[in-house]
């Protein structure tokens, strides 16, 4: 498939690799601009945490940059600055996230960076305790922060406490003060290693170059006690509406999350799902969310859903920044269109417009090197195929309304939600 | 940036186009030079009204009609209200960029301002306030603009005061519209997979119809010579302590401006044109304030501005440590440039990231087009087609000149944001 005579990134211009370690290497080669952008996934993500330990996975991956056998912090740091690069580690709900970029004539910097810090990481005690302050300075922050509040209660009100999605993956003012150098190494040891490791390269250099710069550094990592992750407990399904209320003292706005435990990316209907949320609070400025709560009623400045998807339930749900008066007006005509969407099949013109825009849009999420490895990390980390793309046309396509109706009904219940509310009294 | 090409209009619109085949993809830019710097005080905010009002819909194009048909184009289309513009912008794939030539030709003109969309729209705006104060730096930011500027129309916050907020009338709005969207007054950029001779005679079609209006006479008061160091305290709920210390800074046309930037980049880090950065760990800040855990986050950031504008330098300070030690530590880095100690090894690494953060600004069409918008605004799109080459002609006694000259403290404001705890958030769940 091509668009305007270009040719989309497929099987014919990607180039995959497959390290006898296991590491999965994808190329493609984009010579616009003189940059090039890398990232990647390492499989050691906050499901590895458990609640004394909340926060560990984030700390693990934060403190990786801190201090390597090779080098210490600022040379670390001023390889990558001094050339104008940039490259990062963090940690999601299941993998460990890696992004950098530089000149391309800067790549094999980049490279050796990446695999020093993840294989021979020394976690220097001052180092951590400076990581640590910084965390609980910035968890403190959030703490009075609506949104973030109101995020929070709602994930520890959806997701069960023995369910990692239930735990903030920062940690809290209670576990991060306790989380040890031992923590770290051990956390280290047991889960990063080249087992379900990918690795994007995009931009200006030839892909068998930029293979070779990756095989000589990395194929010879290996981890024996690298662990598989641990599978998730089962949802157990919201039979009624819970909610949380908290009250942040000087705030003049309340934010408003509610909402249900979504499908997966891996589930069979996550693009009706998909399709169906973005009639209800994304096509067209937000959606029918957007079209009464903002532009008819006045109610919020911003009012939209999401569907997440993720390696796991993921939620799907609504956002509201309102005026603390309008906040039950708002959650009452926000259930009443997930009321509509879960009863009847949507209109032929909404659901024709969306597969418009779906489909349409996909050029735009291609027009820069961060956007193209992004997208190809996911086809790989999904196990889409690399031929997503030149096939995502068919797919959308090939949804009905009662696809769309019965995603909607599989996981939305207007009357099991979880709605969770922060602001001022 | 190379290959652009500039044409007026009869009418007066600047065209600027740039073609680029990277991507089936085409960002198009209409910039009005008009911003909140040319509000007079009782209409504070009015320029980011009206940017919202220019969704509510024409004739031709009722309102929610785009909104649908720019998605179903597989579009995307915003709006952003600055200090000293108002711009409007599409990314279309290539194919489909009719649709955004044609609508904002349309809304130049015919933009409706319903007063029942502007009562509506109130609220909004309201919450969109209300939603910054949430956040106690909004606050902050606030207090200086309105310290360090007195007279200028820079001492007020883009979004207005609420006070105005509640009282701008729809005429107030509709007036305002009608002497600043005019073509003579505005600048207009394709930057993507077309053909420039098909892509101006298309824009003439669509353009060069609309009438010329009477040039808007701006308002502009220029700020006098600052007086000596002004200082703001905040006090709001909270445990995060903040710092910020704002130095007057020279327009983007005066060539100090340069100085200024690559002096922040020694300092806390590079900032690239379109709003790229990259990290800080081994500036001189990250590390006095930072490393000797004063601080858990510093940053600085220097505006191309039309009018002399504010080199700021915000401060996160770590649990447990004071603003008077943060506020020393960050004196004792800025004496030591003023002394003249920037070396050479760091000039020359902070003109490399700008090579690099060009570099990374420049690989899509949608950052291109804002830039080249952007600069024309104040000066000329070959402001940034010149930016790396005016940079690397910096010398190193002109920083330490520049430095002297700008860092005083007789030419800064600084502010403080002192949290004053929070009692301890009460949970309820109720189940409904």
């Amino acid at each position: 498939m091509t668009t305007n005579g270009l040719s989309l990134p497929g099987p014919q211009n990607i180039t995959r690799v497959e390290l006898k370690n296991g590491i999965v290497v994808l190329c493609y080669e984009n010579f616009t601009a003189q940059s090039i952008v890398v990232n990647g996934l390492i499989n050691a993500g906050s499901v590895f945490d458990d609640d004394a330990r909340a926060g560990l996975a984030v700390m693990t991956a934060g403190a990786l940059m801190r201090g390597t056998q090779h080098r210490d912090f600022n040379a670390i740091h001023e390889s990558l600055e001094n050339i104008g690069a940039d490259f990062g580690i963090s940690a999601g709900a299941h993998k460990a996230s890696f992004s950098g970029k530089a000149l391309a004539e800067d790549l094999s910097v980049l490279i050796d960076i990446l695999n020093d810090v993840v294989r021979y990481p020394t976690f220097p005690a001052q180092q951590v305790e400076r990581l640590r302050g910084e965390t609980i300075t910035r968890l403190q922050y959030r703490h009075n922060d609506t949104r973030y509040r109101a995020d929070r209660a709602f994930r520890e009100n959806l997701y069960a406490p023995n369910h990692p999605y239930h735990r903030s993956r920062s940690g809290t003012l209670q576990t991060v003060p306790t989380l040890t150098v031992d923590d770290l190494q051990r956390f280290h040891r047991d889960h990063y290693g080249p087992q379900e490791m990918l690795l994007v390269i995009v931009g200006a250099v030839k892909a068998a170059e930029a293979v070779e710069i990756v095989r000589s550094r990395l194929e010879d990592w290996h981890n024996s006690a690298q662990q598989p992750a641990p599978p998730l407990p089962d949802m157990q399904r919201l039979t009624q509406t819970v909610r949380a209320s908290i009250t942040l003292p000087g705030k003049t706005q309340s934010d408003i999350v509610l909402g249900v435990a979504g499908p997966s990316r891996y589930a069979s209907d996550f693009h009706a799902a998909q399709l169906a949320n973005s009639i209800l609070g994304q096509f067209g400025m937000m959606g029918r969310i957007g079209e009464i709560v903002r532009d008819d009623l006045g109610l919020a400045y911003y009012a939209y859903s999401s569907v997440e998807g993720g390696h796991g339930p993921g939620a799907w749900s609504v956002m509201a920044g309102v005026d603390p008066r309008n906040v039950e007006l708002a959650v009452e005509h926000i259930k009443q269109q997930l009321q509509r969407l879960v009863s009847e099949p949507v209109s032929d013109e909404d659901i024709e417009d969306n597969k418009s825009y779906f489909t349409g849009h996909l050029p735009l999420q291609l027009e820069n090197n961060e956007g193209l490895s992004s997208v190809i990390l996911n086809m790989e980390s999904y196990g889409l195929g690399l031929d997503y793309i030149q096939t995502y046309r068919d797919r959308i396509y090939r949804l009905t309304k009662d696809d769309l109706l019965h995603a909607a009904q599989n996981y939305l219940n207007p009357d099991a939600l979880v709605i969770a509310v922060a602001g001022p009294n | 940036m190379n290959n652009v090409n500039r044409y007026v209009l009869n009418n007066g619109l600047t065209v600027l186009l740039k073609e680029v085949h990277s991507a089936p993809v085409i960002s198009w830019w209409v910039l009005y030079r008009i911003g909140s710097r040319n509000e007079r005080s009782g209409q504070t905010g009015i320029s980011h009204w009206v940017e919202h009002m220019m969704f509510k819909g024409t004739e031709l194009f009722p309102k929610r009609y785009l909104d649908k048909a720019i998605d179903r184009e597989g579009g995307s289309w915003n709006a952003q209200t600055s200090l000293d513009y108002t711009a409007y912008y599409e990314v279309m794939p290539a194919d489909r960029i009719e649709l955004a030539l044609r609508l904002e030709a349309d809304r130049m003109l015919n933009a409706k301002f319903d007063p029942k969309e502007v009562d509506s729209e109130r609220t909004v705006i309201i919450s969109e306030r209300q939603g910054n104060e949430n956040s106690p730096l909004f606050w902050l930011s606030e207090e200086i603009s309105a310290a360090a500027f007195r007279v200028h129309g820079y001492h007020h916050e883009i979004i207005g005061d609420l006070v105005d907020l509640q009282t701008m009338t729809r005429d107030d709005l509709y007036n305002h519209y009608k002497r600043h969207y005019v073509p003579n007054n505005a600048i207009a950029v394709a930057v993507g997979y077309f053909k420039t001779d098909e892509m101006l005679a298309r824009i003439r079609e669509l353009y060069e119809g609309i009438p010329a209006g009477q040039t808007p006479t701006l308002f502009s008061r220029p700020e006098p010579p600052q007086q000596g160091e002004r200082r703001v305290k905040v006090e709001r709920p909270g445990h995060t302590a903040f710092l910020e210390m704002s130095y007057r800074a020279p327009a983007a046309t005066d060539p100090d401006w340069f100085k200024i930037a690559l002096i922040d980049s020694v300092m806390s880090g590079p900032s690239g044109p379109g709003g790229g950065n990259i990290d800080n760990k081994t500036t001189r800040l990250y590390k006095a304030l930072v490393e000797s855990e004063i601080a858990t986050s510093v940053y600085g950031n220097v505006l191309p501005s039309i009018d002399p504008y504010l080199y700021s330098i915000t401060v996160t300070v770590r649990h447990g440590r004071t603003l008077q030690e943060a506020e020393d530590a960050l004196n004792a880095q800025i004496e030591r440039v003023r002394q003249g100690d920037i070396t050479q090894a760091e000039l020359d690494k902070a003109k490399k990231q700008a090579r690099a953060l060009l570099a990374y600004s420049t690989e899509g069409v949608t950052g291109q087009a804002f830039w080249l918008a952007f600069a024309e605004n104040f000066e000329s799109y070959k402001w940034f087609d010149d930016y790396l080459a005016r940079l690397s002609a910096v010398t190193l006694d002109e920083v330490h000149d520049a430095a002297q000259r700008y860092l005083r403290p007789q030419n800064r404001t600084i502010g403080w944001l002192v949290p004053t705890g929070m009692d301890e958030a009460e949970m309820e769940e109720d189940d409904e």
